[in-house]
C-alpha cells in the first residue's frame, strides 16, 4: 500500500527531519545569536535554508496542506532573517564606518555638501555685511536669547568678557552635555529630517543659521575683535560647522530623490538616496559630538588666542585630509582587479 | 478575513523563492514602541536616583550634567544599536514577535538601521517635545506652533496613510517592519485520515469528492485541527450536516463516528485534488470544481461519440 501514499505525504516524511535540523538551528540562533553556533552549525545553516526554501515551493504546487505550507513560509523566513542579518559586530561596523564609509560617501556627495555650505557661508556674509552697514538688523537675525548680552550695543570689555572668562570648575562637563543637547546637533538632525521635504526647510535652515552667525560676527568685528571671536569660535566651530554642513548635504540629497526619482518611484529612491544620507548624518554626529568635547573643554581651558586659533586650523586640516583621503580603495587592490 | 490578507507580502529572497511575510499592525508597532519607551523612562529614573545620591559626592553641577549625559546616551542609540545586535528587534519588538525587515529582500544594512532611526528624532520625539510644550509655556511668538503640531503629527501618523504602514524612517531606510509570529509543523491529517476512513468503511465516489475544492478542504482542515471543545464538537456536527447533504452521502452515519467521517472525507478530497492538480486541474473553491467536473463529464460523454465518428 505504500505506493498508494499521497505524493505530498511522501514529500513531506523525506524532507521533515531536515526541517526540524534547521527549525531547532534557527531557534537557538533567535534566542542566543549566532555566536553560540558551533562551526558546522553555522556552515549547514545556509544549506538547509536553501533546502527549506525549494521545499516551500514544491509545496505550495504539490501539498494542499495548509499548515505545512504556513510551516514552511515561517521557517522560511525566520531561517531568512538569520542568514541575511546584520553580521558584523560592533566594533567592526564602527571602524569599517570610520575608515571607509563616511568619508567615502562624503566624496560622492560632494556636490550636494558644497551647496550646504554657499548657502551656510553665504548667509553668514550676508548676515555680516547687513549687521555690519545697520546694527539694527542684528535683532532680525538673532534672539534676545541667543544673543545673551553680546549685542552692538555692548562695550568691548562686555564682549571680551564672553570670550575669555573662566567658568567655574565642573561647568566644563555641564557644558559640555549642554551643548550635545543644544542647537547645532538638533539642526544636524533636522536637516536631513527635512530633506524629506524638497528640501525648502533645509534652504532656510541654513541661511538662518548663516545669517546669526554672520551678525555676531559682524558685532565682534565692530568692536575689533574680530581675530579673538574667529579663534574662540573655531577651535571646536571648525569641526561644529563642518558637520552642520554635511547635514545639510544629506537633508539636500534626500531632497533630491524627492524632486526628481528618475526612473525610480520617489519611494525606491527615497530608500536609495536615504541610506547614503543616513551614513552623512551618523558621522556627523560623531563629530559633534567630538565637537562639543572641543566646545567644554578645549575652549574654557585654552584662552590663548593664538593656541585655540591654531587647534581649530589644525582641526580643519585633519577633517580635510580624512575626507579628501580616507577610506580610498588601494592602488594595489585597483590594479589587480 | 479581508484585512490579514491585505497584510501579506511577499519579499523574494536572493534564491528566488518569495517568502511571505505579515506586516506589523500600527497597534501592535505603537505598543512596541512604548514599551522601548518605558524601558528608556525607567532607566533614565534609575540614573536621576543614582546622580542624585551621588549629588553630595559630585558636586550638584557635575551630577545634572552627567545626568543628561545618560539621558542623550540612552535616547539616541537606544534602537540603533538594539536594531543592530538583534537583527532588526528592539525589546518590544521582541516582546510582541515584530521585526524590521529590508523591503527589497536583501541584507539589512547597518545603513538602513542607521537611517530609521535618525528619521525618529523627527518622528516620535520632536511630536513629543512639541505635545508636551503647549504654547502657554513658551513665551513670546508662538505662531509657529500650530502649524509645527500639524507637521509633525503628519510625521508622526505617516504608518495610517499608506498601504505599506510605512513609517517616514521606513520610506528613507528602505526596511518595513513585520510580524513574525510562528507556525508549529503539525500532524499530516491526510494519512490518518486514509486510515480511519479504511477502518470504519467509508468509501466516497468521485462524483461526491467533486464536489468541493481547495477553498473548503482547507476550512475543514482548519475545523480538524481546532482543539476538541464544545464550540469545535458543535461546529464538527454542523459541517458535517453540510457536507452529507451536498455530496448526497447515502448510508447511516452514527454521531459518534461524525471525526472519523469528517477525517475520511478530508483525507479522500486531499488525494483527489492534489491528484487533480498534479495534472494541471487546480481546483480552488466548489464553484471551479462543480464547473471542471462538469467539463469533465461532458468529455467523458463526449468521447464515445468522437469514437463512433471516427469509426
Amino acid at each position: 500500500m505504500a505506493d498508494e501514499d499521497l505524493a505530498s505525504y511522501r514529500f513531506r516524511s523525506d524532507r521533515q527531519h531536515s526541517w526540524r535540523q534547521l527549525e531547532a538551528l534557527v531557534e537557538r540562533a533567535e534566542r542566543n545569536g549566532l555566536a553560540r553556533l558551533e562551526a558546522t552549525e553555522l556552515l549547514s545553516i545556509p544549506l538547509l535554508y536553501r533546502a527549506c526554501a525549494s521545499s516551500l515551493s514544491v509545496a505550495r504546487s504539490i501539498s494542499l496542506d495548509a499548515n505545512l505550507v504556513a510551516y514552511l513560509e515561517s521557517l522560511t523566513s525566520r531561517a531568512y532573517f538569520v542568514v541575511y542579518g546584520v553580521r558584523a559586530g560592533l566594533g567592526t561596523l564602527l571602524a569599517r564606518f570610520v575608515a571607509r564609509d563616511f568619508p567615502a560617501t562624503f566624496r560622492a556627495l560632494l556636490l550636494p555638501i558644497a551647496l550646504s555650505a554657499a548657502l551656510l557661508f553665504g548667509g553668514a556674509a550676508a548676515g555680516w555685511l547687513i549687521t555690519a552697514a545697520d546694527a539694527a538688523w542684528f535683532e532680525a537675525f538673532v534672539s534676545a536669547e541667543m544673543a545673551s548680552g553680546r549685542t552692538p550695543a555692548a562695550t568691548r570689555e562686555e564682549l571680551a568678557k564672553t570670550l575669555f572668562d573662566k567658568p567655574p570648575p565642573g561647568e566644563a562637563l555641564a557644558r559640555f552635555a549642554a551643548f550635545l543637547f543644544s542647537n547645532n546637533a538638533g539642526v544636524g538632525m533636522l536637516c536631513f529630517a527635512l530633506g524629506a521635504a524638497f528640501g525648502v526647510p533645509v534652504v532656510i535652515l541654513l541661511v538662518y543659521n548663516g545669517l546669526m552667525f554672520g551678525a555676531m560676527c559682524a558685532v565682534f568685528a565692530g568692536q575689533d575683535l574680530t581675530v579673538e571671536f574667529l579663534a574662540w569660535l573655531a577651535i571646536h566651530g571648525t569641526t561644529e560647522l563642518t558637520a552642520v554642513v554635511i547635514c545639510g548635504g544629506a537633508g539636500f540629497h534626500l531632497a533630491a530623490a524627492m524632486i526628481d526619482p528618475g526612473r525610480r518611484s520617489r519611494l525606491q529612491a527615497l530608500a536609495a538616496h536615504g541610506r547614503n544620507a543616513a551614513v552623512l548624518v551618523l558621522g556627523a554626529v560623531l563629530m559633534l559630538v567630538l565637537a562639543a568635547v572641543l566646545e567644554g573643554f578645549g575652549r574654557q581651558l585654552v584662552t590663548d588666542t593664538a593656541i585655540r586659533a591654531g587647534v581649530g586650523s589644525a582641526m580643519l586640516a585633519g577633517w580635510c585630509a580624512y575626507f579628501g583621503f580616507c577610506g580610498r580603495p588601494r592602488r594595489t587592490a585597483r590594479t589587480t582587479r | 478575513m479581508t484585512p490579514e490578507l491585505s497584510a501579506r507580502r511577499v519579499i523574494e529572497t536572493p534564491e528566488g523563492v518569495g517568502v511571505a511575510v505579515e506586516l506589523a499592525d500600527p497597534g501592535t508597532r505603537a505598543a512596541a514602541l512604548l514599551i522601548d519607551l518605558t524601558i528608556i523612562v525607567a532607566a533614565s529614573l534609575v540614573g536621576l536616583l543614582l546622580f542624585w545620591l551621588l549629588a553630595p559626592l559630585l558636586g550638584t553641577h557635575a551630577s545634572v550634567a552627567l545626568f543628561t549625559l545618560l539621558l542623550f546616551f540612552l535616547r539616541c542609540p537606544y534602537f540603533l544599536l538594539f536594531e543592530l545586535r538583534w537583527q532588526g528587534q528592539t525589546p518590544g519588538k521582541r516582546m510582541l514577535a515584530l521585526r524590521v525587515v529590508d523591503r527589497r529582500g536583501g541584507a539589512l544594512s547597518p545603513t538602513a538601521l542607521a537611517a530609521r532611526n535618525i528619521m525618529r528624532e523627527v518622528e516620535v520625539f520632536l511630536p513629543m517635545a512639541l505635545l508636551l510644550t503647549p504654547p502657554p509655556n513658551m513665551g513670546g511668538d508662538t505662531w509657529w506652533y500650530y502649524p509645527a503640531v500639524i507637521w509633525a503629527g503628519v510625521f508622526a501618523l505617516m504608518p495610517l496613510f499608506n498601504r505599506d504602514r510605512l513609517r517616514v524612517g521606513d520610506m528613507v531606510g528602505g526596511t518595513w517592519v513585520v510580524s513574525t509570529r510562528r507556525t508549529a509543523l503539525a500532524s499530516d491529517l491526510a494519512k490518518a485520515g486514509k486510515r480511519r476512513g479504511a477502518a470504519a468503511g467509508f468509501h466516497f465516489t468521485a462524483a461526491q469528492l467533486n464536489a468541493y475544492g481547495i477553498a473548503e478542504l482547507q476550512v475543514l482542515e482548519q475545523v480538524l485541527r481546532e482543539s476538541a471543545t464544545a464550540i469545535n464538537r458543535k461546529t464538527k456536527n454542523e459541517v458535517f450536516d453540510r457536507i452529507r447533504a451536498k455530496i448526497d452521502y447515502g448510508e447511516f452515519v452514527a454521531r459518534a463516528d461524525v471525526d472519523d467521517f469528517l477525517a475520511a472525507y478530508y483525507g479522500a478530497l486531499r488525494a483527489h485534488l492534489e491528484q487533480r492538480a498534479l495534472f494541471g486541474d487546480r481546483r480552488a473553491d466548489k464553484h471551479a470544481a462543480a464547473k471542471a467536473s462538469t467539463a469533465a463529464e461532458r468529455r467523458a460523454e463526449d468521447a464515445p461519440k468522437q469514437a463512433a465518428w471516427g469509426e
